[in-house]
């Protein structure tokens, strides 16, 4: 869109405030990160003390382990899973593909607490059943002569759960965002490649993959997102022992969060900072280039 | 023949989703018509006619903060696909770039701000503002209540949904085809025409969708409400929470409330989908 009316000084001021309120409570966050007191509202000096005390303190450090393996694993898997499925859902025909990409759209429509609260029931169903299972039977093997009785391990909410949570709320993002690239690709090219003597992986691999990679890239970078910002599902799939960051936050708050906790987010809030900007001004410089060379 | 395989790629995942997407939700609706002992009951719904007056909080509440999201996000979106791409960009990220501190944290520091000994009241008094009104009114107040109202937990989800309003919006609206503007202008629309005729009804689908992103959080959130409600503004979500892992523990009401939750969410995509094609663009972001 272009249109003719720039904005006036009075938009500029609207837009500035909006950010304003955007970012007021995490400059106070990062500020405070460095306050020599403990207080979040009284300052008492400059003094990275916080950061320091940040490396010592167990339960922080295992939370933000937790988010981020979990957050990394889901990632990757929902990536493959999610870009193979939606090679398969555009290669369906319509009558398939719509109802499979309606319950596709389901976890990402409903109310997150709606989400963690259905899959906590369904886990803590199969567990119950396992569990009563696993009381009363147990696998014996006779080896050899050798007689070895394996008991079925006791299973519970934890990383297992929270993994697969993940995993279910991040494959539609990869779908919905790798979807568009398909349907933008010429169909032909992989006729034309398997024609030409590709065999259908060859012709997947070499043809269709590259074509569709930055859907993939931008839906992993969605989903990565999701996935370290969640913090409702977590609550309702991680179980009692598995904690994130979100979750060690949450308990805090009942009583008061530890300026730790600032000084952690400010490390992860500059690192994403830089690492977009890094990622802006490569683009910029890509687009000013492309231009040069068409004038 | 060559073809037909790629669909099989699907399969992995289709099972995956009948297990952990199907499953579930037809495990809420068992739950939400039985008793704890097993049997099919309806009392599930009839209970929550006791908690007639959360359910009125929620919807008010969350309506509240769609119309207040709508006011700021809809003028910004406007503004933003008028400016320079570099400006857009950069205001994008700016945009998303909050979701990266946690959302927990975000809320928890305007709690610092809205306290009563909290920033906000401080800066007040150091203008002289309480100064001003008791002097004014003959009142003695010292400081503005704010944590613990219903004020304070529309602000927290205006504040934490906000980006859900403007992404939506300002990717229809920078989409929007130019000359289709220009021909408007052409056959002598004034701008405020033009943007009542043209720009306002192509951008409905981005509306739309920043209306169900902004409403369905807002309705079923637990934490905002506990942070900035101060615990007295029970929420849906509140509700659900409890029902599962809190006090009153109670699956089947949990479960109950959990669907008539979905089916907001299914009335909302319904509506959505009747609009037109504004689902798809509002995800892609």
């Amino acid at each position: 869109m272009n249109l003719r009316k720039k904005n006036g000084l009075l938009n500029r001021c609207f837009m500035g405030l909006v950010f304003l309120f955007l970012y007021a409570p995490i400059f106070l966050l990062i500020i405070f990160s460095f306050n020599a007191g403990n207080s979040s509202v009284v300052w008492k000096g400059f003094s990275v003390r916080w950061y320091a005390e940040l490396f010592q303190n167990r339960i922080i450090m295992q939370s933000v382990y937790t988010t981020l393996l979990v957050s990394l694993l889901a990632t990757a898997i929902a990536t493959v899973a999610g870009t193979l499925a939606a090679v398969g859902f555009y290669a369906m025909r319509r009558r398939w593909r719509d109802p499979l990409m309606t319950v596709n759209s389901i976890p990402m429509m409903n109310a997150d607490i709606v989400t963690g609260v259905s899959l906590c029931l369904l886990f803590v169903a199969i567990f119950g059943f396992w569990n009563d299972f696993a009381e009363h039977y147990r696998l014996v093997i006779n080896l050899f002569g050798e007689v070895y009785r394996i008991t079925f391990p006791k299973l519970s909410l934890g990383f297992g759960t929270l993994l697969i949570a993940h995993i279910t709320f991040n494959i539609p993002y990869i779908i919905l965002s790798v979807g568009p690239k398909l349907r933008q690709m010429d169909k032909n090219l992989v006729d034309a490649a398997q024609d030409l003597g590709c065999t259908w992986f060859q012709a997947f691999w070499k043809v269709i993959l590259p074509e569709i990679m930055p859907g993939i890239v931008s839906g992993a970078l969605i989903a990565f997102t999701m996935s370290v910002d969640d913090f409702v599902i977590s609550y309702f799939t991680a179980g009692s022992a598995t904690s994130t960051l979100a979750m060690a936050i949450y308990g805090m708050t009942k009583k008061r969060v530890s300026p730790e906790i600032n000084a952690v987010s400010t490390l992860l809030f500059v690192t994403v900072l830089a690492l977009l900007a890094i990622v802006n001004i490569r683009e910029s410089r890509a687009e000013a280039a492309a231009r040069r060379q068409h004038s | 023949m060559k073809k037909s395989k790629r669909p099989l790629l699907a399969i992995p995942y289709v099972v995956w989703m009948a297990i952990f997407v199907v499953a579930p939700i037809i495990m809420v609706v068992i739950y939400a018509f039985s008793t704890a002992g097993g049997g099919f009951t309806l009392e599930n719904f009839t209970r929550m006619g006791t908690y007639t007056v959360i359910f009125t909080r929620s919807f008010r509440l969350a309506l509240i903060a769609t119309v207040v999201c709508l006011l700021i996000g809809y003028p910004l979106s406007y503004m933003m696909a008028k400016e320079g791409p570099r400006f857009q960009r950069v205001g994008m990220m700016l945009i998303m770039l909050p979701m990266w501190v946690n959302f927990l944290l975000r809320t928890y520091s305007w709690m610092s701000i809205l306290e009563k000994n909290g920033l906000l009241n401080q800066f007040f008094s150091a203008i002289g503002l309480f100064d001003l009104i008791n002097a004014v009114f003959g009142t003695n107040i010292q400081y503005f209540h704010m944590i613990g109202t219903q004020g304070a937990v529309v602000l927290g989800m205006v504040y934490n949904y906000l980006p859900f309003m403007i992404l939506p919006i300002y990717s229809v609206i920078v989409k929007l085809d130019n000359s289709l503007l220009e021909a408007a202008r052409d056959l002598g629309a004034s701008s405020t025409a033009v943007f009542r005729k043209v720009i306002f009804p192509l951008s409905l689908p981005g509306i739309l969708s920043g209306v169900t992103m902004v409403f369905v959080p807002s309705v079923s959130t637990f934490a905002i409400s506990r942070l900035l409600g101060g615990g007295t503004q029970m929420l849906l979500g509140d509700l659900i929470e409890q029902q599962f892992l809190g006090g009153a523990y109670n699956p089947h009401l949990g479960s109950a409330i959990a669907l008539v939750m979905m089916i907001i969410v299914v009335v909302c995509m319904w509506i959505m989908n009747h609009f037109g094609e504004g689902e798809e663009q509002a995800v892609m972001l």
